[in-house]
């Protein structure tokens, strides 16, 4: 498909403010419109989720005197996926005093992901940081501490100072427990109205703003509409388009595509993480894949054996005869270069036929030698837990066996492209967390997304959703109004195209061959001509979807097979304007490999010349077939260098 | 838990006895399936997933079930199998457990966790929306986002800070209510009165905190405890009993002391 670009398109306005980089969010505040406390009360904002970003963003919201509806999938807000996440959250607060600063966590941030992001919206997200950490202190979040009661701190891949704070291997749970709290005060205080089991499956648009959306309730398939002054989306990545994922089986893409197709651009969606270290997959049952927590890195070594095909059992394979690839081609990062490029080494030993394991699709992370030099109680303190976990699923025991590992999809860095107040090309439409494309670039961080979402919903967006409800005229608007009438009709009709097709194969088997296409060919070697099969495979599947897909029951009723149709649908069409981005960026960055743009040493090869801009997709129609016209958002990097990353 | 790898190349033959239950008003009953050829290597959700496609397939309603992290932190899967909520294994919730642990020929029961309050919404499905009334009357610490003091400006002995998390570390999934013989919601509150109450910053509303809450369980009919310690057997967390005395002697000393008008807690 020809696409002609948009260049400094007029739908993309950043609003990024000017003057020095370290007091533009200052600046900005001072600049936003303010809504006066007595008038909050009037205004009605619609949240969509409860992960970090929502559950912060609602309670915040509320505490400041707006009146807050919340939708959530779930029986309850803190089941949201955030729950899930395991390492920690970064800060700048530099407590271990090794030379960390806000300045440093920008820098780190912006060159791990490959000068693929905003720097006014990553300096912020480091600005911002530390009081994170702070609120969620007082709010009873049980970090670790050191003898001296003081917080504790670990460090984490692409950075050289230890600036992640953590709770045990629980992370996630215990932010997300924290923002739960919050919110759970303000349904208490009656601020907040809370709908648990409601899906979003539309987004409802009145005279160009954002105003409602229309969601089904889950357990008696109601179609329900929801009007306010605002709506927020904080509804998490895309990464189950690839089916098998390390996201939660309820992560999807609806509420991000839905709006889409209403009129929000999307920003670089073809930027997928690929995260090293993974579980493999065990057999064709595999629902979802386990993540092995980054940190095991600092003391696994990496290998695979040196020749093709080598079946030995790994104890009857001797040194001489094993590559530590990692070691050998980064002899100063090692085992712990970025997760893109582990995540790419590890594909290449397994594409020249020296992968291991039962299915030849894993390589080695091997605790031996540290064992040997700390014994095993020490290692056990360390990662007992991801230990045990690993065992639980594999029933080997990684103290003696090594562990089997492989890449598997774990976060998107695209997603509804935000200005620098977090709107959507949708006036009224906030999109907050993993669902925006903003801060990571080509890349994300570890330890940083958590950041990103709690940055989101407890600081930006109570400040910068005034210059949307104090800088518009907004007409009152019930679920009365003719346009819910019909996205409602137009919810249901699609509901019961779904119900009636009739065909033979679930939305589950058909959602599993959509992932094998997304991985084979837009997974983390890209190719023009892959890309292209890809795409063909994509449409043929779209088709037999249609035809052949298998749903029962009814749309009145809990009916689990139904919303995993229209979730896998959306994905459906979602990876074919990923494979369309992932075509039209011709360089490689960050996650995004594109296996004619690279260094003689295998390395991504970015071209800032053509490629230094945010490429954001809008949704067209032709003919009943989807197009896309392309604009872009150029990117300049006044404080951070652009350089080829190297961690050789 | 048995180890290394078993050599039924063909797998498990099951036979399964399933709760069904159109909805909340409707009449439940057990329904037998059989399952062929089942890896020892897959979850128990995943032996689930593929008795629905079997269903699916031969035109029958699948089964419905909970789920979403399917590695055991969000506490949405939860069902009780041969009569143990989560199943055989100690500290271990439904979605961690393997069909490695079963064995050819085996026989299983799969019913919802049952308690007077979490209805069941449909087949395994129930609704646990209790647990976050609760929460809200007072699971919590009243502070606003803002500007709160330096995150270090109020040290805390690791020993409680270990502690607390060790009672955070709940999932909620309502295993203990399912398994006591009483529905008694004490260790989820007992975990939730002991994280915030060991830390500085839940102090100031501990009293408070622990009327409002145990008024709350009340009123949505969960039981009492009979000191009977189902609850910390089934915990996929393991959440040790000793949050349940906590919460006694909470409640105990905060009745003594005061009776504050607990509507207003969070203001
Ligand atoms: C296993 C794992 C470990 C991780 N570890 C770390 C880590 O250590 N550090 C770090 O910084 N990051 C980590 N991440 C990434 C991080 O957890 C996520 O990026 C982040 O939590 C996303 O938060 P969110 O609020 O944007 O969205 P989510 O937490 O995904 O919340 C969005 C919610 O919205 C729901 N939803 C979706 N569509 C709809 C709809 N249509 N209607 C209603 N609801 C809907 C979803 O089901 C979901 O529960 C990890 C991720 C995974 C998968
Ligand atoms: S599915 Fe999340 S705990 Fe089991």
């Amino acid at each position: 498909m020809s696409t002609t670009a948009i260049q400094g398109s007029p739908k993309l306005v950043s609003k990024c403010p000017s003057g020095p980089m370290s007091e533009r969010w200052d600046k900005h505040r001072f600049d936003l419109k303010l809504v006066n406390p007595a008038n909050r009360r009037k205004y009605h904002v619609l949240v969509v989720g409860t992960g970090l970003a929502g559950a912060s963003a609602a309670a915040s919201l509320a505490e400041m005197g707006y009146r807050v509806t919340v939708l959530c999938i779930h029986d309850s807000p803190r089941r949201a996926h955030s729950i899930a996440a395991q390492g920690g959250i970064n800060a700048a607060k530099n407590y271990p005093n090794d030379g960390d600063s806000i300045r440093r966590l920008f820098y780190d941030t912006v060159k791990g992901g490959d000068y693929r992001a905003r720097e006014a919206n990553v300096y912020r997200l480091a600005q911002v940081s530390n009081s994170i950490i702070d609120q969620c202190v007082a709010q009873g979040v049980p970090f670790a501490r050191d003898y001296g009661g003081l917080l504790d701190n670990r460090s984490f891949g692409g950075a050289q100072v230890a600036r992640t704070f953590y709770a045990r291997g629980q992370t996630g749970q215990q932010l997300l427990i924290g923002a739960y709290h919050a919110l759970m005060r303000q349904v208490g205080l009656g601020k907040v109205a809370l709908f648990p089991r409601r899906e979003m499956l539309d987004l409802v648009v009145v005279d160009g703003v954002a105003r409602g959306v229309v969601a089904r309730e889950l357990t008696g398939g109601a179609i329900e509409s929801y009007a306010a002054d605002a709506v927020l989306l904080c509804t998490g990545g895309y990464g189950n388009v690839f089916f098998l994922s390390t996201n939660a089986k309820f992560s999807n893409a609806t509420a991000i595509w839905r709006a889409h197709k209403r009129g929000a651009l999307f920003g670089n969606p073809c930027f997928t993480q690929i995260h090293p270290t993974c579980i493999p997959v065990s057999g064709s049952y595999q629902s979802k894949l386990t993540l092995m927590s980054e940190s095991l890195r600092n003391d696994g070594r990496v290998w695979v054996p040196k020749s093709k095909g080598d079946r030995r059992s790994p104890d009857q394979i001797p040194e001489a005869d094993r590559d530590y690839y990692l070691e050998r081609l980064y002899p100063s990062f090692g085992n712990l270069v970025p997760r893109d490029i582990a995540s790419r080494r590890a594909k290449e030993m397994v594409d020249e036929g020296r992968g291991v394991g039962e299915t030849a699709m894993a390589v080695y992370l091997d605790f031996r030698d540290a064992i040997q030099r700390d014994g095993a109680p020490k290692i056990r303190e360390k990662y007992g837990n991801l230990f045990q976990m690993y065992e639980r699923i594999t029933a080997d025991d990684p103290y003696h066996v090594p562990m089997r590992i492989y890449p598997a999809v774990h976060y998107t860095m695209g997603g509804l492209w935000v200005d620098y107040n977090l709107e959507s090309t949708i006036p009224g439409l906030f999109v907050l967390g993993e669902a925006n494309f903003s801060d990571h670039g080509a890349n994300r961080l570890g330890a940083s997304a958590l950041m990103q979402g709690l940055a989101d919903g407890y600081f930006v967006i109570p400040a910068t959703i005034a210059s949307h409800l104090a800088g518009r005229k907004l007409p009152k608007v019930t679920t009365d109004h003719a346009q819910f009438k019909q996205v409602e009709g137009e919810v249901q009709a699609r509901l019961r195209r779904l119900l009636a097709i009739d065909g033979r194969r679930s939305a589950d088997d058909l959602h599993r061959d959509l992932g094998l296409a997304m991985w084979e060919h837009c997974g983390m070697g890209r190719s023009d001509a892959g890309l292209s099969k890809g795409l063909a495979k994509i449409r043929a599947l779209r088709s037999e979807f249609w035809e052949n897909l298998r749903v029962l029951g009814q749309g009145e009723e809990l009916n689990r097979e139904l919303e995993k149709a229209g979730r896998v649908a959306d994905f459906m069409e979602l990876a074919e304007l990923m494979v369309l981005d992932a075509q039209y960026r011709k360089e490689s960055c960050g996650g995004h490999f594109r296996v004619e743009y690279q260094t003689e040493e295998g390395e991504a090869l970015r071209d800032d010349a053509n490629f230094c801009h945010v490429a954001a997709w809008e949704h067209t129609e032709e003919g009943g077939a989807m197009r896309w016209n392309l604009h872009q958002e150029p990117l300049s990097f006044e404080e951070v260098k652009l350089t080829q990353r190297s961690y050789k | 838990m048995s180890g290394g790898h078993d050599h039924h190349s063909g797998g498990l033959n099951l036979t399964l006895h399933v709760w069904r239950q159109k909805d909340a008003q409707a009449e439940g009953r057990f329904e037998t399936y059989a399952l062929q050829g089942i890896s020892e290597h897959c979850s128990f959700l995943e032996m689930l997933d593929q008795l629905n496609e079997q269903l699916l397939r031969e035109g029958r309603d699948p089964v419905a079930f909970d789920h979403d992290c399917r590695e055991g932190i969000c506490g949405s899967c939860g069902v009780v199998i041969n009569g143990q909520a989560h199943g055989p294994d100690r500290e271990t919730a439904t979605c961690q457990l393997h069909m490695r642990r079963f064995h050819d020929g085996d026989t299983i029961y799969v019913e919802p966790f049952r308690a007077k309050a979490f209805p069941i919404q449909r087949d395994l499905v129930v609704d646990r929306s209790a647990f976050d009334r609760i929460v809200s009357k007072g699971g919590f610490v009243s502070v606003n986002t803002g500007a709160p003091q330096d995150a270090n400006g109020l040290p805390v002995p690791k020993e409680n800070a270990d502690l607390a998390m060790d009672a955070a570390s709940c999932i909620g999934c309502g295993a203990c209510v399912a398994a006591c013989p009483n529905a008694a919601a004490m260790l989820f509150v007992g975990a939730k009165i002991s994280h915030l109450g060991l830390l500085p910053q839940g102090a100031p509303e501990r009293r408070r905190r622990v009327l409002a809450m145990v008024e709350q369980m009340d009123r949505d009919g969960f039981g009492n405890c009979g000191n009977i310690y189902e609850c910390e057997a089934a915990c996929p967390k393991s959440i040790s009993v000793e949050n349940i005395a906590r919460l006694n002697r909470e409640y105990i000393v905060a009745s003594a002391c005061e009776r504050p008008a607990v509507e207003r807690i969070g203001d």
